[in-house]
């Protein structure tokens, strides 16, 4: 196992356990991000170029982006209902 | 169940898996030996075949099947997804709401970006048979590259550029003539997926038989899909309002 091995297998277990200990779903969709960025260091140092490409696409990209969606329509919804009570107490 | 004995079944289970995890990593051959019995099946076949991407032989020629369920797998999920996300009664669609100020630099390099980052994905799609890539990671470029209009113009140009209904075909296409050239090999040589067009010779453009045709199908589908996939997550974000809920919480 060459140094460069070991280093990205530390970053992958460091940014996974970053993503464990994040609080919020917000901030947890950018270290997931960063998460999905180390993997795609992993296989490329491990010679898998080709898996590399997908986890780029998939886990650095497209994942989050969802992530940050459904949280962005569950906010709105949130905020709507608390509006919606307020006006009500009125 | 108390939580104390919800603790007790998962420890029973986490023990469970990790002596099995520990048994089948120990009968694993050492990270990094010369031993590789795949490798000696998998790269003389794939040089057979005039393919130079050894991966790209494996998941099309070798192990198609396997990738036409995966293909079937991402056509379901995105049909789940549009199944799950369509409009409910009390939702109505409205004008997405006006665009945020952006930084100069984001709009900059989003348009820049834009044009790169599709040429990259139709490079990857063309080229999976000869070098790292393929139909499934130039499709996922291709359809982040789209979205680049949203990061540096605005939702409204990002849809006019994804008219959903042709991406809709688009996929349903890909996913279907994967199938039909299946079935092509089954006809010709009585095997599933069979690489029934002539191999070229190693390293050229048009070289690996069904490959590179399967590699630019299955970019269609995934491309198509993941657009179609997304599409439905910014109109739920972004253009759907939840009416009803205000007029019930005012009335009573």
């Amino acid at each position: 196992m060459t140094p460069l091995i070991v280093m990205s297998l530390a970053l992958v277990a460091v940014l996974g356990t970053a993503v464990v200990l994040t609080n919020e779903p917000e901030r947890q969709a950018v270290t997931l991000s960063l998460f999905g960025l180390s993997l795609t260091v992993l296989f490329v140092v491990l010679q898998g170029p080709d898996v590399a490409l997908s986890q780029l696409g998939v886990g650095a990209a497209v994942v989050p982006l969802m992530v940050m969606l459904a949280i962005r329509r569950m906010r709105r919804d949130q905020e709507r209902e608390a509006d919606g009570r307020g006006e009500a107490g009125e | 169940m108390s939580s104390r004995g919800r603790l007790a079944l998962f420890l029973l289970g986490a023990a469970g898996v990790a002596v099995l995890f520990a048994t089948a990593f120990l009968g694993m051959p050492a990270f990094g030996s010369e031993d590789h019995p795949y490798r000696d099946l998998a790269v003389p076949a794939a040089v057979r075949h005039a393919t130079a991407n050894v991966v790209s032989s494996v998941n099309f020629d070798q192990r198609g099947i396997d990738t036409f369920g995966e293909e079937t797998i991402v056509l379901g999920s995105v049909i789940g997804v549009a199944a799950l996300l369509r409009p409910a009664q009390r939702e109505s669609e409205q004008r997405p709401p006006p665009d945020r100020h952006r930084l100069e630099s984001t709009t900059l390099l989003g348009y820049v970006l834009l044009p790169v980052t599709l040429v990259v994905g139709l490079d990857v799609v063309a080229h999976g048979h000869v070098s790292p890539g393929g139909g499934f990671q130039g499709g996922v470029i291709l359809a982040t590259g789209f979205h680049l209009l949203y990061l540096a113009g605005s939702y409204q140009a990002l849809a006019r550029l994804r008219p959903v209904e042709i991406f809709d075909r688009g996929e349903a296409l890909g996913a279907g003539l994967f199938g039909v050239l299946g079935a092509a090999g089954l006809a010709a040589t009585g095997a599933f997926l069979a690489n029934v067009i002539p191999t070229g010779s190693f390293g050229q453009l048009f070289s690996g038989g069904t490959v590179p045709v399967l590699n630019v199908l299955v970019g269609l589908e995934v491309s198509c899909g993941a657009v179609v996939l997304l599409t439905h997550f910014f109109t739920e974000a972004i253009t759907l309002s939840v009416g009803g809920r205000r007029e019930r919480g005012g009335g009573t």
